[in-house]
C-alpha cells in the first residue's frame, strides 16, 4: 500500500470560523495506481492534494494520519514535511502556467531548485532533457523564460520537473483543465507514461472532466462538500456507481467515454451545503431524492464490495 | 534592444523639444508683457547699464523680427550654450549662475535617491519577514512618506540646527570661508550639506521600505513562491527570488517619484537657503528674471529625461521580460 490516510481533516481559519473543507477523509492508494479525484466545484479536490503535500498558511490539520510506504507523514508540521516533499510526495499545481518563476531561465531555476534539494543538478540533467523530450519539448527550453512558452509548454515543463525526481505519489491537479481538448488526451497520455516507467509511483488525478479521467485512471473518487462519498474502479464508478450523488453526477453527463464530448460536472439540482458551518449526517441530504431520517446521522464510508467503496445509508 | 534605446531616445528627444518650446512661449505670450515688467523692475542702478541691458533684451526677444526668426535664434543660441544674461547677477551669464548652483543640488539629490532606495529596499524586505519589525516599521513608514519635505526639512532644522545646535541650518558652506580645497572648507560643506540631505532621504526612505514590503510579500504569495515551497525549496530561495521581482516594480516606482524627488530637493534647498536650484528659482522669482527661471527650468527639464532614460535602461537590463519582448525570441 504506497498511500493511506485515515479520517484526515483539514480547516482554513477565518475570520468568521473555521471552513470544514476536509471532514475526516479516508483512503488508500496502491502502488501504481492513478486516482481520479472528481466533485463539483468547492467540494475539496485541491485541499486534500493541498494537504497531503504542504498546508497554506491559512489551512489547519485538525486530526487524522497520513502514511507514505510505511512511514508516518507529519501533513501538520511544516519542517517535518520538508524531507517528504518533491522526493516523495510531489504536486503539479491546478496554476501549473504561473509555477515559475517569471525572471529565471527555466533550467536555471531548475538547477537553483534541486541544489536546494541536495541533488546535484548535473547528476540529473541527462534525465532532465531525456524526459523533456519525452512529452514532446525541445531541452532548448531550459534556456528560455517561461513567457516565451505556451501555455502547454509550461504545463509540460512543470510536469518533468515535478516528477524528476521519482516521487513516491504525485498529486495533478487541474493539469487539463486550462488546455484544449487534444493537449488534454497528450498531457494526460503522457502521466499514464510516467506511471508506465516507474517516475512516480501512484497519483492522485484532480479533475472536473470525468470523461478523461475514465479512460486514464484506475480508480475514482467522488467526493463531495469536504467528505469522500464512493470510491472504486474507474468502470464501476462510471457503469454501476451505487452512491447517489454519484448516479446523478454521471446521469448528468452526456456521453461517458466519447472523446468529443466533455464530461462536466453540473445538472444536479441544488447547490452544494456551505462548509462554514456544515449540516449534520450525510452532506448530500438536502439534494438527495433517497433522503430519509436516518440520513441525519453521518454514513460511514463503507466497502460494499471488494475495491468498491460508498458512504450511504441506502447503500449499505 | 537598440532600436528599443533607440525608440525611447526619441520619444525623450521630441519630449525636450516640447518642453523647450513650452519654455520659450511662456515669457513671450505670457499676458502683461513680462519682458518688459522685469526690465523696468530689474534694479539696476546705472542708467547706462539699464540702456544697455534693454538694447540686449530687445535685440533677443527680437521683437521687431517675425516670431518663427525668434524660435530659430532661441535654439541656435541654446546650442551654443547661450541662455541669455541674468537680470538678478547683471551681467552673468544665465549659463554661469546655474552651473554653479547645480552641483549643490546634484549633491543633495543623487545621494538623497540612491541610498534611500538601496536601504529602503533592503529594510523594507527585511522587516516583510518580522512581525515585530513589520508592525512598527509600517506605521512610521507611513507617517514618513506622508509627511511633506518642507515640514520635515523644517523640523529637523530647528531641532538639530537650532535647539541641539549640531548643524548648520543656512548656506552651502560657512560665509567666513572662500571655496578652496582645505579640510575645513571640505567639512564645512558638509556639515552644511548634511540636513537638507537628511530630510530628502528619510522622507523618501519611509515610501520605498513601505512599497518594498508590500511588494515582497505580494511576491511570496504569487505562485512560483507557493510551488517552490511545496516543493520543499527553503525560504532562502524563495526569498531571492521573491526580492529580485520585487525589485523591478521598484525601479518603475523610482522613475516614476522622481518628479516628487526633485520637486521635495528643490523645497528643501529653500528651508535651509542651500544654494542650488531651489533656492535660486526662489531668488529669481523674487527679481522677475525670467531669463534665469527660463534656464533652471530647462536645466530641471534635462535633468528628468536624462535620469529617466537611465532607469528605462537599467530596467531593460534587469528584467529579462523586457529584453526578451525586445530581442524578439530567445537569444
Ligand atoms: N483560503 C481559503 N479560506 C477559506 N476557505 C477556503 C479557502 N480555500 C478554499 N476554501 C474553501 O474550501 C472548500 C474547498 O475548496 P477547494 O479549493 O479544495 O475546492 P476544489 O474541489 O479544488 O474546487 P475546484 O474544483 O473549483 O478547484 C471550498 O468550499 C472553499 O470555499
Ligand atoms: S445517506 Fe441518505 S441523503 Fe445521503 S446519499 Fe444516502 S440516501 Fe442520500
Ligand atoms: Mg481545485
Amino acid at each position: 500500500m504506497t498511500l493511506r490516510v485515515n479520517d484526515l481533516k483539514v480547516y482554513y481559519q477565518t475570520l468568521r470560523g473555521d471552513v470544514h473543507a476536509l471532514d475526516g477523509v479516508t483512503f488508500d492508494l496502491a502502488d501504481g495506481e492513478i486516482m481520479g479525484l472528481a466533485g463539483e466545484s468547492g467540494c475539496g479536490k485541491t485541499t486534500l492534494g493541498k494537504s497531503l503535500i504542504r498546508l497554506d498558511s491559512r489551512m489547519r490539520h485538525v486530526g487524522g494520519t497520513v502514511e507514505l510506504d510505511g512511514k508516518d507523514v507529519p501533513v501538520g508540521d511544516d519542517e517535518a514535511m520538508v524531507p517528504f516533499r518533491y522526493h516523495e510526495i510531489s504536486l503539479i499545481p491546478q496554476y501549473a502556467m504561473s509555477a515559475l518563476n517569471p525572471t529565471r531561465k527555466i533550467g536555471r531555476m531548475v538547477n537553483e531548485l534541486l541544489r536546494a534539494r541536495g541533488v546535484r543538478p548535473a547528476d540529473i540533467a541527462d534525465e532532465l532533457k531525456r524526459r523533456l523530450e519525452l512529452v514532446g519539448l525541445d531541452p532548448d527550453v531550459l534556456d528560455r523564460f517561461p513567457i516565451e512558452l505556451s501555455g502547454g509548454m509550461k504545463q509540460r515543463v512543470v510536469m518533468v520537473i515535478s516528477t524528476l525526481l521519482n516521487p513516491s505519489l504525485l498529486i495533478a491537479d487541474e493539469v487539463t483543465s486550462a488546455l484544449d481538448v487534444s493537449t488534454q488526451r497528450a498531457v494526460a497520455e503522457s502521466l499514464v507514461e510516467f506511471r508506465d516507467r516507474e517516475y512516480v509511483k501512484s497519483m492522485i488525478f484532480v479533475t472536473h472532466d470525468i470523461s478523461l479521467v475514465y479512460q486514464m485512471a484506475d480508480t475514482i473518487m467522488v467526493m463531495y462538500a469536504g467528505h469522500i462519498v464512493e470510491k472504486a474502479s474507474a468502470k464501476t464508478v462510471i457503469n454501476e456507481p451505487r452512491h447517489p450523488y454519484t448516479q446523478m453526477l454521471i446521469g448528468a453527463l452526456p456521453e461517458v467515454g466519447s472523446t468529443t464530448v466533455q464530461g462536466r460536472l453540473e445538472g444536479i439540482p441544488g447547490t452544494p451545503p456551505g462548509l462554514l458551518d456544515p449540516p449534520t449526517g450525510c452532506r448530500f441530504k438536502d439534494r438527495c431524492p433517497l433522503a430519509f431520517d436516518k440520513c441525519s446521522e453521518r454514513p460511514p464510508l463503507v466497502e460494499i464490495e471488494p475495491g468498491h467503496w460508498a458512504a450511504c445509508w441506502k447503500t449499505g | 534592444m537598440w532600436r528599443y534605446i533607440g525608440r525611447k531616445l526619441f520619444v525623450y528627444l521630441l519630449t525636450f523639444i516640447v518642453a523647450v518650446t513650452i519654455n520659450w512661449m511662456i515669457p513671450r505670450f505670457m499676458p502683461g508683457d513680462p519682458v518688459r515688467s522685469m526690465l523696468s523692475r530689474a534694479s539696476v542702478g546705472d542708467p547706462e547699464a539699464l540702456e544697455r541691458m534693454t538694447n540686449y533684451y530687445n535685440e533677443v526677444f527680437g521683437l521687431d523680427q517675425p516670431l518663427h526668426q525668434q524660435y530659430l535664434s532661441f535654439w541656435s543660441g541654446l546650442f551654443k550654450g547661450d541662455l541669455g544674461i541674468s537680470t538678478m547677477l547683471y551681467p552673468q551669464p544665465v549659463l554661469d549662475i546655474i552651473l554653479r548652483a547645480v552641483p549643490y543640488t546634484l549633491g543633495l539629490l543623487i545621494p538623497a535617491i540612491l541610498l534611500s532606495w538601496i536601504i529602503g529596499n533592503r529594510f523594507g524586505a527585511f522587516a516583510a519577514r518580522s512581525k515585530v519589525l513589520d508592525n512598527t516599521v509600517l506605521p512610521v513608514g507611513y507617517i514618513l512618506t506622508a509627511t511633506p519635505y518642507m515640514w520635515l526639512a523644517l523640523l529637523l532644522a530647528w531641532s538639530l540646527g537650532i535647539v541641539a545646535g549640531v548643524f548648520p541650518v543656512a548656506g552651502g558652506y560657512s560665509y567666513s570661508l572662500r571655496p578652496d580645497f582645505s579640510w575645513m572648507f571640505i567639512s564645512s560643506l558638509l556639515t552644511h550639506w548634511f540636513l537638507p540631505f537628511l530630510s530628502l532621504f528619510i522622507v523618501a526612505l519611509g515610501g520605498w521600505a513601505i512599497g518594498m514590503r508590500n511588494m515582497i510579500i505580494y511576491e511570496l504569495e504569487a505562485d512560483y513562491a507557493n510551488y517552490l515551497q511545496a516543493l520543499g525549496a527553503p525560504r532562502r530561495l524563495v526569498r531571492r527570488y521573491a526580492f529580485r521581482n520585487a525589485m523591478l516594480p521598484q525601479i518603475t516606482g523610482l522613475a516614476v517619484q522622481l518628479g516628487t524627488i526633485i520637486a521635495g530637493a528643490l523645497l528643501t534647498e529653500i528651508v535651509f537657503n542651500y544654494p542650488g536650484l531651489g533656492t535660486l528659482i526662489l531668488n529669481s522669482l523674487n527679481s522677475r528674471d525670467f531669463f534665469l527661471l527660463q534656464g533652471i527650468f530647462l536645466f530641471v527639464v534635462v535633468g528628468v529625461l536624462i535620469a529617466n532614460f537611465i532607469i528605462d535602461i537599467v530596467y531593460v537590463l534587469i528584467d529579462p521580460r523586457t529584453r526578451v519582448q525586445m530581442t524578439g525570441g530567445s537569444s
